[in-house]
């Protein structure tokens, strides 16, 4: 919850002067605006964003924020108190790679006849553990989840096998080694329950409602 | 089974339980609210996408008074003078585009220094947002970085619940601005409300971290064991409304306190323990012995760059404590050794508990030292010149001696807010209003008028150079129209006199473009209809003070003061507080 403390001070492990990678996580109420409230607080400070994936949480209203940066701890440990600041985030968490489980979803586009005729395309995307989504008669899109190292490796592995296109997803991470924010979630949905999004619901409705 | 008249009567118990207290607009609803808030007071300027909260307004002059300021900027300026000086939220009302632009620098202001605003903007009809309509602007994401919060509102049943919200969060914890922007169809909107339900929980948001006994044991344990401890305590302290118990945790260990010049007032000045202000411009000894202190207790203060000078030898030498409602505050610039998170107002009577009763008068001495050079090298000349040209330290050394400490002082920014600050005598909390963290030249005027509205049984005196004065000189016509007895005080010294200071010191006394001509301000208060005059000598200075001072009404006076005086003590940027220089 905000302002608790509970932004732990994890001195002895992080390195304090060298940057590394940091995902911070965010639990925050799904409000028009906040996303850009968040962003300010990396612009602001003239700190590049590496990744960003928002989704909803297990709980209604509540949605999850992953975002990648690269920087020290300190810097990291300030701008994660920034953000827990704003009114509608209830929690930030902050982790090293060593400290979350971590997946990046990738799909790759490629021609169908390759495919087809290259045995060795099929046996490449055995090993990339890779799936097949789409078949069709001009291309195929096969999905792989892992690291950025996975997915950049098949990456290179496809190219000279006409990778039509490529994409690849922001990083979603579990924190391994806490309790996690789920119960947390749901005492707040027991005993406060979020409130609706309120939408611009006039948008569309043209003159055929107010007029001066 | 259930008869006719069992379903009558239990209809009319449905209808008696969902009975609407109030059926009226958008607009309507919001000044109710305003009202239910507390509210007496609205600084605005009206214009077409919020005339119909202006239309409602029209019927509610016995509740609800609107001061029409010259410009949305003295509007903000003068709620933020209003809140600082009361201690309420103050409350501005402008139109859409333009208008809510003009709000930008009051609430960068407002943010810096925690002061709570609630500003209510018009916008365009909902189903033209997005479509760059007349007098549309996104005032929502030009606002963002300088507000505490905000909110767009489209539909009128929207209106009360985020206005509590609005109240509740400008407020609390670590006060703040809040912006809410209304669009038209949403202010003519008619609907039936409920009652009107004050916030005081939001499910994402403490305003105050939960206070951690063991820290403050620890905090404690530091104090008790320091030889040479030091108290620097800024706006939190006002801010929290902590400042007996912040005396009474001073009066029982003893310790100096030095101040920000946003916790200035926050003790008297003649307290005994006070041994003046701190960073760029304040005082030798605070400044001095900041870098000899063993154990530092911040209180309500966030290590400003202008308090710290260089931060890689601010204090090495010292363990610190620091007090703050805003964890993001501690470890932000200075690393703490104990971190207290909480209001000060809760957190400084655990601490007082557990701390033992003190003197440390041979550290004292040490801050009277230093303080008997910089009354030899600096003061006494400043207050008492024998130079035939006026200082602005004398001007306010004689405002000390008219006013007793009494006044409510409002600065512009530059030279004379340095001098203000470090010359005028407060006996009472809430009477030093400046614009500190964004530093606002043109906050003066205006600022002052709200103070006025606040506080409107004391003297307020607007003390303003010759170049901040001519920023927002319109608001003569605001004191004109509503009568504000301020007090005006332009100290003329010619020049943008800060500015030039630093290329006198810095860049060679290369005077690029700070060379300002003033109009003759005691004709344009005239022409407003504002009693003025002006001194150009020491003989009549006294006089023309008291003559001020005593008018019944709003007063301008202009004094003529020496062109190229410097403020000093001084810690040059990019210098150790302790490399402060006399001269």
């Amino acid at each position: 919850m905000s302002t608790e403390n509970t932004i732990e001070h994890k001195i002895d492990k992080a390195d304090l002067e060298g940057k590394q990678e940091y995902t911070i996580t965010v639990y925050a109420e799904n409000r028009i605006g906040l996303l850009n409230r968040i962003a300010i607080i990396f612009s602001k400070r003239k700190i590049n964003i590496e990744s960003l994936n928002t989704s909803p949480s297990e709980i209604d209203g509540i949605h999850r924020f992953n975002i990648v940066i690269h920087e020290s701890y300190e810097v990291v440990r300030k701008l994660a108190r920034q953000i827990e600041k704003q009114i509608e985030v209830l929690k930030v968490y902050f982790n090293t790679n060593d400290e979350i489980i971590w997946q990046e979803l990738a799909l790759y586009k490629v021609s169908t006849d390759e495919i087809a005729e290259k045995v060795t395309v099929e046996r490449l995307l055995r090993q990339y553990g890779a799936s097949a989504v789409v078949i069709r008669k001009d291309y195929t899109v096969f999905a792989v989840t892992g690291h950025r190292e996975e997915t950049d490796a098949l990456v290179k592995a496809l190219e000279p096998y006409e990778l039509i296109e490529f994409v690849r997803s922001a990083r979603v991470a579990i924190i391994k080694d806490s309790a996690g924010f789920h119960e947390k979630l749901k005492e707040f949905e027991a005993f406060e329950p979020g409130e609706e999004l309120v939408e611009n619901e006039f948008l569309d409705k043209g003159q055929k409602i107010f007029t001066m | 089974m259930e008869t006719a008249q069992d379903t009558i009567q239990q209809n009319e118990a449905k209808a008696e339980t969902s009975k609407t207290l109030f059926k009226g607009t958008g607009s309507q609803v919001l000044l109710n609210g305003l009202i239910e808030e507390g509210v007496t007071t609205i600084f605005g300027y009206p214009g077409g996408a919020i005339m119909p909260i202006y239309d409602a307004l029209y019927d509610y002059a016995d509740k609800l008074e609107h001061i029409l300021v010259r410009h949305e900027q003295g509007g903000i300026h003068a709620a933020q003078g209003f809140a600082r000086a009361s201690g309420e939220v103050g409350v501005v009302f402008a139109t859409s585009g333009p208008g809510a632009t003009n709000l930008v620098t009051g609430l960068a202001d407002a943010q810096i220094d925690s002061t709570p605003l609630v500003c209510i903007t018009g916008q365009v009809f909902a189903h033209l947002l997005g479509t760059d309509a007349f007098q549309e602007t996104d005032v929502i994401n030009i606002t963002t970085p300088v507000t505490k919060w905000n909110y767009q509102v489209t539909d009128a049943k929207e209106i009360q619940e985020v206005l509590a919200k609005a109240f509740y969060i400008a407020k609390s914890g670590r006060p703040g601005p809040v912006l809410i922007d209304i669009t038209k169809n949403a202010q003519l909107q008619l609907e039936e409300f409920p009652e009107y339900v004050k916030c005081n929980h939001i499910r994402s948001y403490r305003p105050k971290p939960k206070v951690r006994v063991e820290y403050i044991e620890q905090a404690a344990e530091l104090i008790n064991s320091a030889k040479k401890p030091f108290i620097l305590f800024g706006q939190g302290v006002i801010l929290g409304k902590a400042e007996e118990e912040f005396k009474a945790f001073i009066d029982k260990t003893g310790i100096p306190a030095a101040w920000t010049i946003m916790g200035e007032g926050a003790i008297p000045t003649s307290h005994p323990l006070n041994v003046g202000m701190l960073g760029m411009h304040g005082n030798y000894g605070p400044n001095v012995l900041t870098n000899e202190a063993d154990v530092i207790i911040a209180i309500g203060m966030r290590f400003d760059d202008r308090v710290t000078g260089r931060l890689d030898k601010y204090a090495k030498q010292a363990k610190v404590v620091h007090l703050d409602i805003d964890p993001a505050e501690i470890d932000k610039n200075v690393k703490a050794e104990v971190g207290v998170w909480g209001d000060c107002k809760e957190t400084l009577p655990l601490l007082t508990n557990l701390v033992n009763e003190n003197k440390h008068e041979d550290w004292l001495a040490k801050f009277r030292d230093y303080n008997q050079q910089e009354i030899d090298q600096v003061i006494t000349p400043e207050l008492y010149p024998t130079g035939d040209e006026m200082t602005m330290g004398e001007v306010l050394r004689n405002i000390n001696e008219i006013c007793g400490g009494d006044a409510v002082i409002v600065t512009d920014v530059g030279q004379h807010q340095m001098v203000a600050c470090r010359y005028a005598k407060f006996n009472n909390t809430r009477s030093n209003i400046t614009s500190g963290g964004l530093g606002t030249m043109g906050f003066g005027l205006p600022a002052a008028i709200g103070a006025k509205y606040g506080v409107p049984d004391k003297t307020v005196i607007a003390i303003i150079g010759d170049g901040g004065f001519q920023m927002t000189p319109q608001e003569l016509g605001t004191i004109m129209q509503f009568g504000a007895a301020v007090k005006i005080l332009i100290l003329n010294n010619r020049f943008l006199g800060m500015v030039r200071q630093w290329q006198q010191l810095f860049h060679d006394k290369r005077y690029s473009f700070v060379n300002i001509t003033s109009p003759d301000f005691v004709a344009l208060a005239k022409s407003y209809y504002i009693e003025a005059s002006k001194v150009d000598e020491r003989a009549n200075l006294r006089q023309a003070l008291e003559t001020m001072i005593n008018h019944e009404g709003s007063y301008l006076l202009e004094v003529m003061v020496g062109r190229e005086n410097n403020v000093f003590p001084m810690v040059p940027q990019g210098m150790s507080v302790s490399e402060i220089r006399l001269k």
